[in-house]
């Protein structure tokens, strides 16, 4: 038996989990994040939407160092995000992220895509990582997949397969960007059920998404973009129903019809 | 009574009264008749090719195996059976020159020294890239690391460097094994536990080794200089050491032309364009001419050495391009995706992107080696003595001189090196279907 603080996720030392203090990102001379203040408390869900090319997903990536802020500051419980590698390595081992195109690794089993780093990262021995492993295949559902290859697999399990490789690292907060948007429809279901499980078991998560009826059940915060900005922020009972602004009712308007 | 339709919900019994029709046998679908009409004659087009095809090989093959086979001399004292006007091939002069074709001018009475070394290299080399085999891994440490100090050592009979320096008593070697076992164990621990120093352990073990280990390898044998090496084992040697440095070298400069710093990335693109552009005959003759200008003269590298790292070096700027592409085929969210979970640069790409890249060019990197394998001829241009070398030379000995004897010695090496090669190409689709198996993306 593995010790039990790997089976759940690593408690966060603060009670803000990610600060954002007027964050500014250009690509070139597109100014993708503009003066973006966020602060995101310890166990808080918050879904991020907003029409393509908003920043958004700029806005989750930065929060792992995926993409590079140029201006303000990004404060990831209680570290702050410099260019020094070893305290980004650092806060990637915190910090768990679900893509939109799962980006499992093809050449490894179900389990290998799971067990990689923990056994490189964590330097866990093999006997332990299989067993972290299949503890949270066994949560996303998925046991008997455990030595297929991901090509194998159906969107939907991959998907869930992507997050338990990143459960596995026993992350004190879950990214994910656009974790439905390039599965089959009858496939969102499973997905976001998995992720409804983990919002209930307390994990401090930021959702980039569209499924805004996971929304309005799960999050604390819905926040709004538009062109970089934060257009409204606000729980799902006065976002949903009493949009402030503008655009937020034209962008409600297109994608509840 | 008509037969009753399968629907029918109410079980009825039915008696044929009398026999079908006897019809028509269905044309075969298999078969050998049906695989000649499917493939060979399926339509006018393909049967005029088909027998185009045939006459082709009536007319080639015949002559051919009259010429090798038939007429061929198989065994002769000298070359006046070959020499007669109706003799096909003289595989008796390949007999009678096949210990100068395998060891060049190598001395007779040392020539096991080769034939353990090849056995060895053989048995590794085969079980190192069987499949299923057990203790792949292992085989493959004994080949990297074992293997080069048995071979150097029992080649040569020397020692990479001067070895005055070590003591000579019984005692005295005792304890230097007992130091290099130690450094072993010193440096696997300090892997173990940190990777920076244990690498640098590990190098400086491997040093040590390589000299005591070969030293040792080689107490009481006589000394055997480059200059007497020769033939199908020096093209052995240049190949083998070719294909094993080339790969590495060339992932080297690959992620060197990739890299974010600029001075790595000038000096990978300089090295990759400069040799790229320059034919192999330069970079051997540069190789073995300036090369020497660049160390102290005791200290000039082997007139075997310099066309080695002339050809490795070649192959590698080559591999270097392919599997730069293999690199350039790893989707972007590959590395996201790994950097995400914490790995490290080295880690992303030595765990997730180079298994991918390299398994995407695995039929340009054996192109590669079998590009390279032929290659090796050229040595000879700077002195070597290899295989085609030694074939081109037998065939001037007066006692078997003749014009069948030099076709005969160039079709025994065509087949040689043909041998090499397909069975490398085969190697490799077969290492490309076990990959693709069950991983489609």
């Amino acid at each position: 038996m593995v010790a039990p603080e790997l089976l759940k996720p690593a408690p966060l030392t603060n009670a803000t989990a990610v600060e954002m203090i007027k964050v500014n990102k250009w690509y070139g001379d597109f100014h993708v994040l503009r003066d973006v203040d966020l602060e995101v408390a310890r166990g808080e869900k918050i879904v991020i939407c907003g029409p393509s090319g908003s920043g958004k997903s700029t806005l989750i990536r930065c929060i792992n160092r995926l993409e590079e802020h140029q201006e303000g500051t990004i404060i990831v419980d209680g570290v702050e995000l410099t260019s020094d590698t070893g305290r980004i390595d650092e806060i990637r081992r915190d910090v768990g992220m679900v893509f939109q195109h799962f980006n499992l690794f093809p050449h490894l089993t179900i389990l290998e895509n799971c067990t990689l780093a923990l056994t490189w990262v964590r330097h866990l021995p093999k006997r332990d990582a299989d067993e972290v492993a299949m503890h949270y295949l066994t949560r996303v559902r998925i046991p008997e997949q455990a030595n297929k290859y991901p090509g194998q697999l159906s969107g939907g399990q991959q998907q869930r397969v992507a997050i338990a490789r990143s459960l596995c690292m026993s992350p004190k907060i879950m990214l994910f960007d656009e974790p439905t948007s390039a599965l089959d429809p009858e496939m969102v279901k499973e997905v976001l059920e998995t992720m409804e499980q983990l919002a209930d078991d307390g994990m401090t998560m930021l959702v980039v998404t569209h499924e805004m009826g996971f929304a309005r059940q799960v999050a604390d915060r819905v926040i709004f973009m538009d062109r970089g900005e934060i257009v409204e922020m606000g729980p799902p009972e006065t976002f949903f129903v009493a949009p402030r602004h503008e655009r937020t009712k034209l962008f409600l308007g297109q994608i509840l019809r | 009574m008509t037969e009753m339709s399968a629907s029918s919900s109410t079980p009825q019994t039915f008696v044929r009264p009398a026999m079908t029709p006897e019809r028509a046998a269905p044309v075969p679908t298999s078969g050998a008749l049906a695989w000649i009409r499917d493939n060979l004659f399926p339509g006018p087009a393909s049967s005029v090719a088909t027998i185009l095809g045939l006459l082709l090989l009536l007319w080639v093959i015949p002559p051919l195996a009259k010429f090798l086979f038939i007429d061929a001399v198989w065994s002769a004292e000298n070359g006046d059976a070959c020499r007669a006007q109706e003799a096909g091939a003289c595989w008796a002069y390949v007999r009678q020159k096949f210990s100068f074709f395998m060891y060049g001018s190598y001395p007779r009475e040392e020539v096991w020294r080769v034939n353990l070394t090849l056995i060895a290299g053989a048995i590794l080399t085969v079980w190192m890239l069987w499949p299923d085999a057990r203790g792949r891994g292992g085989a493959a440490l004994a080949f990297f690391t074992v293997y080069p100090v048995l071979a150097f050592g029992i080649l040569t009979g020397s020692a990479p460097f001067p070895v005055g320096w070590l003591p000579s008593s019984p005692e005295g070697q005792i304890i230097w094994i007992v130091l290099v076992v130690a450094l072993f164990a010193i440096a696997s621990t300090l892997f173990y536990l940190n990777r920076n120093i244990g690498w640098a352990i590990a190098i400086f073990g491997f040093i040590a080794w390589s000299e005591l280990g070969s030293w040792w390898l080689s107490l009481g044998l006589p000394l055997v200089g480059t200059h007497l090496w020769g033939g199908i084992f020096v093209s052995l040697l240049v190949a083998t050491v070719g294909i094993v440095f080339s790969l590495p070298l060339g992932i080297v400069l690959a992620l060197g032309r990739r890299s974010q710093m600029p001075v790595l990335r000038f000096l990978s693109v300089m090295l990759i364009e400069f040799v790229r552009g320059v034919p192999l005959i330069t970079v051997l003759v540069m190789a073995n001419t300036m090369l020497p200008l660049f160390v102290p003269e005791s200290w000039s590298p082997d007139r075997l050495l310099r066309p080695l790292i002339g050809v490795a070096l070649f192959s590698a700027v080559y591999m270097a391009e392919v599997v730069r592409g293999g690199l350039q085929s790893v989707p972007k969210g590959q590395y996201e995706g790994a950097m995400a979970l914490g790995l490290s640069w080295s880690q992303v790409t030595r765990l997730v992107v180079l298994p991918q890249a390299l398994v995407t060019v695995i039929p340009g990197i054996v192109n590669s080696f079998i590009a390279l394998f032929k290659d090796t001829t050229l040595v000879a241009i700077v002195g070597i003595f290899d295989f085609l070398k030694a074939v081109d030379t037998g065939r001037l000995d007066p006692v078997w001189a003749g014009p069948k004897i030099s076709t005969t010695g160039y079709i025994f090496a065509a087949i040689f090196y043909f041998i090499f090669c397909f069975g490398m190409s085969r190697y490799s689709m077969m290492m490309e279907r076990r990959h693709s198996a069950g991983r489609s993306h």
